[in-house]
């Protein structure tokens, strides 16, 4: 099904989240808004759920914690125990002291790549993925918000070009996608 | 809403301190008996010394708290700000306590808790002959009463120009306070490290490290980021604070979660770095303690770290008020725990044992600390007027 897209571009951050309160307490659904910087409580007017990142932190966190414990226990214990200034090296947990600030460093280094890499590929915004921003003055000075009318079939396309312009965008911009 | 005492937390406050008073009394009159009373002025003056010093460091890191709030221009705290100065009200009867302390000590030559103020050791010791200089009675006392005369100054200070904020406003005494602020920094800077080593590290005389200073005050301004959890949840149970929101608690949350690692991470790199080097000079510290007191220094050490980084960990936890509550009265209690060590490792040793003395002045002084600061409450509104950042405070949103 073709899928129409209307790209409302504001000039101004407070005045594209006013547009999106009022928008949405009229039943308009926004699925994206663009913006050069984060704005301040926008994600729930617009009904973006609260991120579970620290969640996969947690769980990435904990695979470094148990790499690190078994690669350790198998290098300097298991296959070559190794004699540092005469630390005792017969089980790992005599010798654990030695281990802990290794075991924290890699903890903290999965953690710390597992969420941006995460983070990056939830947004599309891997290194060499294709700009999704509809404009470049998105990154710069414009604020644009994103709405599907396939989401909003209660309103006709003219209802919501007159909703947005009362509203304060500046300017329009139509998309028709295959 | 003018904040009163409240019926109940003055009946608490009276039980507390004179159970306190009870079992102290009786401590006192069981450790006569005990040995002829041998250790008596050992153990009375180690427990002054545990409780003041413990007190007076929530009330001195509130302090330092307030002004890191002032010099950093932050605005999220303002909602709070009283919260942090009733905190820090018990400053002047901390300071008291300690001086009281530090006299019975000194007229007791030291009372086997600081062995260099004791003649008739430091003739056999060579060790503390070569710290004579610094390890006397004159310049302990000197310094002593510098670092407290500075705190006390910039604690009026900081009060007076608070409460004057609220009737006249404008910006003129927010800069004052940011920089005042920054310079209070500047001298706690050195003081909480060199204060830490003349107050605590001296008790253990042959013994030194550079990082018990941090350590020793990570330990404060963990305890005193709980008490003001605390006591902001019990304003605001009571029905005052109506600017504070679950943000506001959130972010005190997560400076007792980061604060316990903070301390955790000291107490750790203190720990490895001596039983990794293996230096007999520098390893006293940890086989006396290990030797009398394992089961409750380790413990105490995992306490301290886990519950906070277990129980803290998501973003729920740090705005749920009963969990937050619970984590923060057993770190509390583990950081007493945790200056006990610090005191009676290195004096009692062997003989220490927590007994009526020990519960009796712990809770004699808590009754106190919370009369005191529930009382500097009620001295001033408890909603600040006219600072510059509260109406982004009242909007703080995490």
């Amino acid at each position: 099904m073709a899928e129409r897209i209307i790209y409302a571009t504001y000039e101004d951050d407070d005045v594209l989240k006013s547009s999106a309160k009022k928008l949405v307490s009229k039943g308009v659904r926004i699925a994206e808004v663009f913006s050069p910087f984060p704005i301040h409580g926008i994600d729930p007017i617009i009904g973006v759920k609260n991120t579970r990142l620290g969640i996969m932190a947690f769980l990435y966190g904990l695979t470094g914690l148990l790499l690190a414990t078994v690669g350790m226990k198998y290098i300097m214990i298991d296959d070559w125990p190794m004699n540092v200034g005469g630390k005792p090296n017969g089980t790992y947990l005599e010798n654990m002291l030695a281990f802990i600030p290794v075991t924290f460093e890699f903890t903290v280094m999965c953690a710390a790549h597992g969420m941006a890499i995460t983070y990056l590929w939830k947004n599309k915004t891997l290194p060499g993925l294709p700009a999704s921003n509809p404009h470049p003055r998105t990154t710069d000075d414009r604020f644009v918000m994103e709405l599907r009318l396939s989401e909003n079939n209660k309103f006709t396309t003219e209802e919501l070009e007159d909703m947005l312009q009362t509203s304060g965008a500046s300017e329009l911009d139509f998309k028709y996608v295959k | 809403m003018e904040f009163k005492i409240t019926k109940n937390a003055n009946l608490f406050t009276i039980i507390l301190m004179a159970l306190g008073i009870v079992c102290t009394i009786v401590g006192v009159v069981l450790e006569m008996g005990h040995d002829h009373g041998h250790h008596l002025p050992q153990r009375l003056s180690g427990n002054l010394l545990i409780n003041s010093f413990f007190f007076f460091g929530i009330a001195i890191a509130s302090l330092f708290f307030l002004a890191l709030k002032y010099a950093t221009e932050t605005a999220w705290y303002v909602a709070i700000k009283r919260v942090i100065e009733g905190v820090a009200g018990f400053l002047p009867f901390g300071v008291g306590l300690l001086l009281i302390t530090f006299a019975y000590i000194t007229l007791n030559d030291g009372a086997h808790i600081y062995l260099w103020m004791d003649e008739e050791i430091v003739k056999h010791d060579e060790i503390i002959q070569g710290k004579a200089f610094y390890l006397s009675k004159t310049f302990f006392w000197i310094r002593t009463l510098v670092y407290v005369t500075i705190y006390l100054l910039y604690y009026w200070g900081f009060r007076k120009r608070s409460l004057l904020e609220d009737q006249v406003g404008g910006t003129e005494l927010h800069y004052k306070n940011y920089k005042k602020g920054a310079t209070f920094l500047v001298f706690f800077a050195v003081f909480s490290s060199t204060s830490a080593w003349d107050w605590i590290m001296s008790i253990d005389v042959h013994w030194f490290s550079t990082l018990f200073g941090w350590y020793v005050f990570s330990g404060m301004w963990c305890t005193a980021m709980i008490v003001m959890v605390i006591l902001t949840l019990y304003l605001k149970r009571l029905g005052h604070l109506e600017r504070v929101n679950e943000n506001h608690i959130h972010d005190i949350g997560k400076w007792v979660f980061a604060i316990s690692f903070l301390w955790s991470y000291l107490w750790f790199s203190q720990f490895m770095l001596i039983w990794f080097a293996n230096i007999p000079e520098e390893t006293t510290y940890f086989v006396t303690r290990i030797a009398h007191f394992k089961v409750l220094y380790f413990g105490m050490f995992l306490i301290n770290f886990v519950f906070p980084m277990v129980l803290l960990m998501s973003r729920d936890a740090k705005r749920h008020s009963g969990l937050l509550i619970f984590v923060g009265l057993i770190v509390f209690f583990g950081h007493w725990m945790d200056t006990y060590i610090m005191v009676m490792g290195g004096s009692m040793g062997e003989n220490a044992s927590i007994g009526f003395m020990e519960i009796g002045l712990l809770l004699l002084i808590l009754g106190l600390f919370v009369r005191v600061i529930l009382t500097s409450l009620t001295k001033a509104p408890l909603d600040v007027k006219n600072h510059p950042y509260l109406e982004e405070s009242i909007h703080h949103e995490v």
